[in-house]
């Protein structure tokens, strides 16, 4: 599929979602309190059905949908300011609290609570959920599809593997078992932090991250402010793995949340594996 | 000088096993070899890049905070005095968590151990000119205790209003201490400040030995009240201001040390200044030894075990000087 038909496929996808009706029974005062369901209500929220996202989702370093956020009113997941908005649907993640979730309920609001996508199916799944709870089954259809199609995309020859290892602050690191994980798999490289047994997301010492040995290491990005916590992106030892090509290599916020722009991370660093196996196509 | 050679054969085993001692499970002639050949290994890259500095930043920081709290001891004549405690290690937090919040310490590297120094001095100039020579135990402990408590707040207030989300979850290592992680880098940055300071505490021993026969014998001595001042002054604040900035406020090393060592150097303040840098090294590697053994996945913070040793003894000096002076 040539990039003419992926913009065409999108633009498509637009119009559909623009124009798409609502149910009849689907909820029309939609707040959101979750980053991740944030992202993924907006995209797939009629005109007018979401009312409030997360003060999370306008922010650019978490948030890959800062610039559409500003169009919605903010909320603090507190669960006073969302009763007062009277939702007749609220979204969460299980990440929220407990104590916000059952106060709702309490307060007669429902809740859908979605689950965190760990891998790149997750995503399609999280998307059909969406579309369901909002009533707009159907533009979630056209955008799994859509989804569908840019990761047929993506796979390509992927005998050379590379061996990476994700890198955060504080030393945390991320195995398969992670969507930061699978972005990694997907782009075409190999996970060095998995193979060494760090299957989820830990902890990983510096010497250990000296002892595996990556062909690169893909850093977490930096956020304003100084922090010690992120210092040990500076360490030495890292400088040694990252080097030409591969030193902009950095996690960002298409990395957090399990939306279709996932996909734009794997592109991203599919381009930086091509830059160091000499694929360049 | 009987007490020179256990010391230094005891940093020196230590100093080995905090090489030796880490996750990666690299051998003991397997580590030696690799420190010492010139290759781009892996296990190079560990004990040169990640083990050395370890080793060497707790050597520096433990011996400085000795020799300062032997120093401040000698200069107040007062066993409670030590860094930590008194808040000297709080202003010097202070004054680093400022330089990196700022953005200087990213600016210029040098603004990072300047700032904590600036903070250390401040936090030493008060105490002192609350509780000079003459103050009583009672006066330390309580400056002490707001200097601690004023530069605590602000701390936290910093890394609170900071943008950086780890930011707030750093207090903890701001008031403990961790050398995790650490790099030659912060080696370079913490070094000249340590060796002016420890210059400075050093020739303090002469009037330190003459301060203990009262202020009017020193003086009459040829001891220079106020030059002996400055240098315990400034040397305090270069050296915790230095330790500080790359390794956040570890407390009680410069009070136990001293007091341990005290009776094995007969009394002699000038004598416990070499003393107490040997035995802080000696300190500062073994709990770091002992946080990488203990919790090696959790990074637990120095300051915890130096406290769980510091407190006891603390507890019973004041138990000991309640009779006297307080």
């Amino acid at each position: 599929m040539t990039r003419i038909q992926r913009i065409l496929a999108g633009t498509v996808a637009l119009f559909v979602a623009a124009v798409q009706p609502v149910q009849a029974d689907a909820p029309g005062r939609v707040v959101s309190i979750n980053l991740c369901t944030d992202q993924l209500a907006m995209m797939l929220a009629a005109p007018g059905q979401l009312l409030s996202v997360s003060h999370v989702a306008s922010d650019p370093r978490s948030s890959a949908m800062a610039g559409q956020a500003g169009n919605y009113r903010m909320n603090h997941g507190l669960a006073e300011e969302i009763y007062v908005l009277q939702p007749d649907l609220v979204v969460a993640g299980t990440w929220t609290p407990h104590s916000t979730v059952s106060m709702l309920e309490r307060l007669g609001v429902p809740v859908a609570v979605f689950q965190p996508a760990r891998t790149l199916a997750d995503i399609r799944e999280r998307l059909v959920q969406m579309g369901e709870v909002l009533g707009r089954p159907a533009v979630a259809e056209t955008m799994v599809a859509e989804f569908d199609v840019r990761l047929a995309a993506l796979q390509e020859d992927m005998s050379d593997r590379p061996r990476a290892a994700l890198y955060y602050a504080n030393g945390y690191t991320a195995g398969d078992q992670t969507l930061a994980g699978q972005i990694l798999l997907a782009a075409g490289f190999a996970n060095a932090a998995d193979e060494a047994g760090y299957r989820a997301g830990m902890k990983m010492p510096l010497e250990m991250l000296a002892m595996i040995a990556p062909e690169t290491v893909i850093a977490a990005r930096r956020y304003p402010g100084g922090s010690r916590s992120e210092e040990i992106l500076d360490h030495p030892v890292l400088g040694a793995f990252r080097s030409g090509s591969t030193m902009t290599a950095m996690t960002d916020q298409d990395w957090v949340c399990g939306t279709p722009y996932v996909l734009r991370a794997v592109e991203d660093l599919a381009r930086t594996r091509r830059g160091m196996t000499g694929a360049d196509r | 000088m009987r007490l020179v050679l256990p010391l230094v054969l005891l940093v020196f085993v230590l100093f080995a096993a905090s090489l030796l001692i880490g996750p990666a499970g690299i051998g003991v002639w397997e580590g030696l070899s690799a420190l010492f050949t010139m290759d781009e290994s892996p296990q190079a890259l560990v004990m040169r890049e990640i083990r050395l500095p370890r080793a060497l930043l707790a050597v520096m920081i433990g011996a400085g905070l000795g020799v300062s709290g032997a120093a401040m001891q000698g200069y107040l004549r007062n066993p409670l005095a030590e860094p930590g405690l008194i808040g000297v290690s709080g202003s010097a937090a202070l004054g680093a968590v400022i330089a990196i919040q700022t953005g200087a310490a990213t600016a210029f590297a040098l603004a990072l151990p300047m700032a904590a120094l600036a903070g250390a001095l401040g936090g030493v100039l008060v105490v002192v000119a609350l509780a000079g020579p003459r103050g009583t135990s009672l006066t330390l402990i309580l400056a002490g205790i707001a200097v601690s408590a004023m530069a605590g707040a602000l701390t936290s207030l910093v890394l609170n209003l900071s943008p950086n989300p780890f930011a707030a979850s750093e207090i903890v290592f701001w008031m403990m201490g961790s050398l995790a992680d650490r790099s030659m880098t912060h080696v370079w940055l913490a070094l000249p400040f340590m060796v002016i300071g420890g210059g400075l505490l050093a020739a303090t021993g002469r009037g330190l030995d003459a301060m203990t026969l009262g202020e009017d014998a020193a003086e009459a001595m040829g001891i220079s009240m106020g030059r002996l001042r400055l240098a315990v002054v400034i040397g305090t604040a270069c050296i915790v201001g230095a330790g500080t900035a790359v390794a956040g406020a570890i407390g009680f090393v410069g009070l136990v040390v001293p007091h341990v060592l005290r009776p094995l150097v007969g009394g002699r303040p000038g004598r416990l200044l070499w003393a107490s840098a040997l035995g802080g090294a000696a300190m500062l590697l073994a709990a770091d030894i002992a946080v990488r053994i203990v919790l090696p996945e959790r990074d637990l913070k120095l300051g915890v075990l130096t406290a769980l040793v510091g407190a006891p003894l603390f507890l019973h000096l004041i138990l000991k000087l309640r009779g006297t002076r307080i």
